[in-house]
């Protein structure tokens, strides 16, 4: 009984073993496909090619997905990418993919657009990164573009001269986004939560609907960029 | 007798399996009630779009209590999308299940799709006429104007063949925003009616640059001189001012021609930086309230977005540029006939079982063309009445003569740009509409974008290009696979289609077939019986 027991907690701890070792395995890309520092570099309108793993899906709609994607270096937003509507419920969060298509700008926002893709062997989930630091500086805040970040210690603003603390894109039905401030060391910062990321059912969207202007946050979503950066939210807490 | 019964039973059932193997019923045609029932209560669904305006929302939310209180035994759910495109493709989705809403906004464009199901839309000919409900009809209960009181040339753009299968709601037109400030500044005056040689001229003109790299108009790093943001309207306005093919009354694809290369070719000179497209790089207004477009061409309906002094604002105020903007026509081809696209959603209203509903659905419909709600909607953005009774009220005509009076309500590039359809009615025109103009539209639009992307990409554009790109866009959007005779009738969208017809005639005569061998067979054996008992 010893014996097998002593073998057993060998079998664990050599399997704990090999998973932390795939966690911190570098991605090595296959052939032909870009690096993160690649595919930065890479010119507005360049075909790209990478390996990225699905971290969340904002919608389907006529057979394109979008989707927020990240590797081990970097993260790549993915709009509106040919896929039919099986195939997107098959890429799901984690979903290692490569993907081709080229890199673009829309109002700030770094994209692949008109990509194909093809699914692949493994699976990530980012875990999120501490932003609050380098909130204020757009320089460093920006080489972390779609990113899985979170922002500690912020502020709810009045969003508008109403005095409101969020705004509605639709108040009468609520199908879709939601707008909110937040401030932070005096500047302050237009965030977002994207219906077709966190529709109104989800706790996001209905802990914004409960901000009150004032209120301390730490919030977790991905840094995407509209005329400047716009957080799509996916998770608001009460600041510790 | 007990066998003969029992076939008999296994016969009906096997029919009316049969039956119900060909689908859900289609809703029988819509006829009309002699009066309206009062006595029920009806719950109607409303599916409507604003422009991210909480002022047009509030018209919708009045226009209903408003219409409640006249009507306490109906009831109108709103339901507000903020794309047409949503809208469009979610009554496709609710016509298999027949949950279509009651009263749709919607283009006619799309509705030429929604004839395709059998009586799913409803034709309004018989209520626009009808005595007691219809158009200024006695039993109204607000003041509706009448047919001839409605603008003519909105109305007929709801005509889909033989039948009005819409009422107009709102009309607008596109428009071009320009930074007057800039265009002085490079040393061009602006003409009373642009072209499109002067526009492609002061936009190349503005891409001069500084040492260090910024552009010497605006001192930043950013600059699109010319910006358009419906690329489909783009094509299809080039090519009507060209008096080149786009479509015609008979459905007939005629976009793939020489005029559409040419000015592809065009698009293609100026897109290395003095062209690009709202798919491509964002929104108009945005480059332009932040001094980096110079020509903005958007519709009339976005006019409260655009202008340093705008009433709505999508960009931070810090990036807001001073500069003096002016709303003028779209470029022309030929300035002394000039033309421009009439665009704004029209209403429909969607076939039920019960005509009573539907009536109910019409009053309200009806009562979206009230002055009160004409007005207040059309002053939200740079729309227009569709109503001539409305447009010549006291109040419109103030608010008109207001303009400038405020940056909000009297907002002057909103006012200035209602004014260029007011005032260009008569060079308005309309694509003509059958089951597949919705994707000709955007293929129209594709070719535009296709070929910008295409020199961002610093791929080859020539004459082979735009071949291969034709017979791309022709395959992509099935326009090679219409039946070219798309125009529009009754009968062309109630008939059944050819093989349901066959598959009906086949049945029929299978079951007629095995009555008779039945019937045959049954009197052969009672021959047979009554031999054996002589």
């Amino acid at each position: 009984m010893k014996k097998t027991f002593a073998i057993a907690l060998a079998l664990t701890m050599i399997f704990a073993l090999f998973a932390c070792t795939n966690t911190e395995k570098p991605d090595v890309k296959g052939p032909g496909v870009m690096t993160y520092a690649e595919y930065k570099a890479a010119a507005l309108n360049d075909k790209v090619v990478v390996e990225t793993y699905v971290q969340a899906k904002q919608s389907w709609w006529d057979n394109k997905g979008t989707f927020y994607t990240q590797d081990k270096d970097g993260a790549y937003f993915i709009y509106e990418m040919a896929c039919t509507e099986e195939e997107y419920k098959k890429l799901t969060p984690g979903t290692k993919i490569k993907v081709t298509g080229f890199k673009s700008e829309w109002s700030g926002e770094i994209e692949i657009i008109d990509a194909t893709y093809e699914i692949e062997q493994g699976s990530f989930i980012a875990k999120a990164l501490d932003a609050t630091s380098i909130l204020a500086d757009d320089e460093k805040l920006i080489a972390h573009q779609n990113e899985f970040v979170s922002l500690k210690g912020l502020t709810v603003e009045a969003y508008d001269d109403s005095g409101a603390a969020f705004a509605y894109k639709n108040a009468e039905n609520k199908t879709d986004d939601l707008y909110y401030k937040v401030s932070k060391d005096g500047k302050t910062y237009n965030f977002c939560v994207e219906f077709y990321l966190c529709g109104k059912d989800t706790d996001v969207y209905k802990a914004v609907e409960a901000f009150k202007v004032g209120d301390k946050i730490d919030v977790e979503g991905y840094l995407y960029w509209y005329n400047g950066v716009n957080l799509h939210t996916t998770s608001v807490k009460a600041a510790k | 007798m007990k066998k003969i019964l029992s076939v008999f039973v296994l016969l009906v059932l096997l029919f009316l399996c049969l039956c119900s193997c060909h689908g859900a019923r289609s809703l029988d045609e819509f006829v009309m009630p002699e009066t309206f029932d009062e006595s029920r209560t009806y719950e109607l669904n409303f599916w409507a779009k604003n422009d991210t305006n909480k002022v047009q929302t509030k018209v919708y939310v009045d226009a209903i209590a408003d219409f409640e209180a006249l009507y306490p035994n109906i009831k109108i759910n709103l339901n507000l999308y903020s794309d047409y495109g949503r809208i469009y493709n979610d009554v496709i989705t609710n016509i298999s299940t027949k949950t279509t809403p009651n009263i749709c906004i919607t283009y006619p464009d799309h509705i030429a799709t929604y004839l395709t199901g059998v009586n799913t839309v409803v034709p309004l000919d018989g209520l626009f006429e009808n005595e007691k409900y219809g158009l200024g009809g006695s039993e109204v209960k607000f003041d509706s104007p009448e047919f001839s009181e409605l603008v003519p040339q909105f109305i007929e753009e709801c005509k889909l063949g033989d039948y009005y299968y819409a009422i107009p709601y709102m009309r607008s037109t596109e428009a071009c925003y320009i930074n007057k400030t800039y265009v002085e500044k490079l040393g061009y005056e602006i003409p009373d009616i642009l072209t499109w040689d002067f526009i492609w001229e002061v936009s190349e003109a503005a891409l001069a640059r500084n040492d260090d790299g910024t552009y010497k108009i605006n001192g930043q790093k950013v600059l699109i001189p010319f910006i358009y943001k419906s690329t489909d309207n783009m094509m299809i306005q080039y090519l009507k001012q060209s008096g080149a093919g786009y479509s015609n009354d008979g459905g007939d694809i005629l976009i793939f021609n020489d005029e559409t290369k040419s000015f592809l070719k065009t698009v293609a000179e100026h897109s290395h930086g003095a062209f690009s497209t709202f798919k491509i790089s964002s929104y108009p207004g945005n480059f332009f309230n932040a001094g980096q477009c110079i020509f903005a061409i958007d519709s009339t309906a976005g006019s409260t977005w655009i202008g340093s002094k705008a009433t709505h604002l999508d960009i931070s105020k810090e990036n807001l540029v001073e500069f003096e903007t002016i709303v003028k026509m779209i470029p022309q081809v030929k300035p002394n006939e000039p033309k421009m696209i009439s665009q704004g959603p029209s209403v429909c209203i969607f076939n039920k079982d019960d005509p009573q509903e539907v009536l109910a659905s019409w009053l309200f419909a009806q009562y979206l063309l009230t002055n009160k709600v004409q007005i207040s909607y059309a002053e939200t953005e740079g729309y227009v009445p569709v109503t001539l009774k409305a447009q010549e009220t006291e109040e419109y005509k103030n608010y008109l003569s207001r303009s400038g009076e405020d940056n909000d309500f009297y907002y002057k590039i909103k006012i200035e740009a209602s004014k260029i359809l007011l005032e260009n009615r008569k060079y308005t025109f309309v694509t003509p509409v059958f089951n597949g103009s919705a994707s000709l539209r955007d293929a129209a639009g594709d070719l535009i974008e296709n070929t910008v992307k295409s020199v961002n990409r610093k791929e080859t554009v020539d004459d082979a290009y735009f071949e291969k790109m034709f017979g791309r866009v022709n395959s992509l959007y099935r326009l090679d696979q219409r039946n070219p005779s798309g125009a529009l009738s009754k009968t062309e969208f109630h008939g059944l289609p050819a093989a349901s017809v066959t598959l009906i005639v086949i049945l029929c005569a299978v079951w007629l077939g095995i009555i008779t061998v039945f019937i045959i067979s049954r009197i052969r054996a009672k021959n047979k019986s009554n031999l054996h008992n002589k």
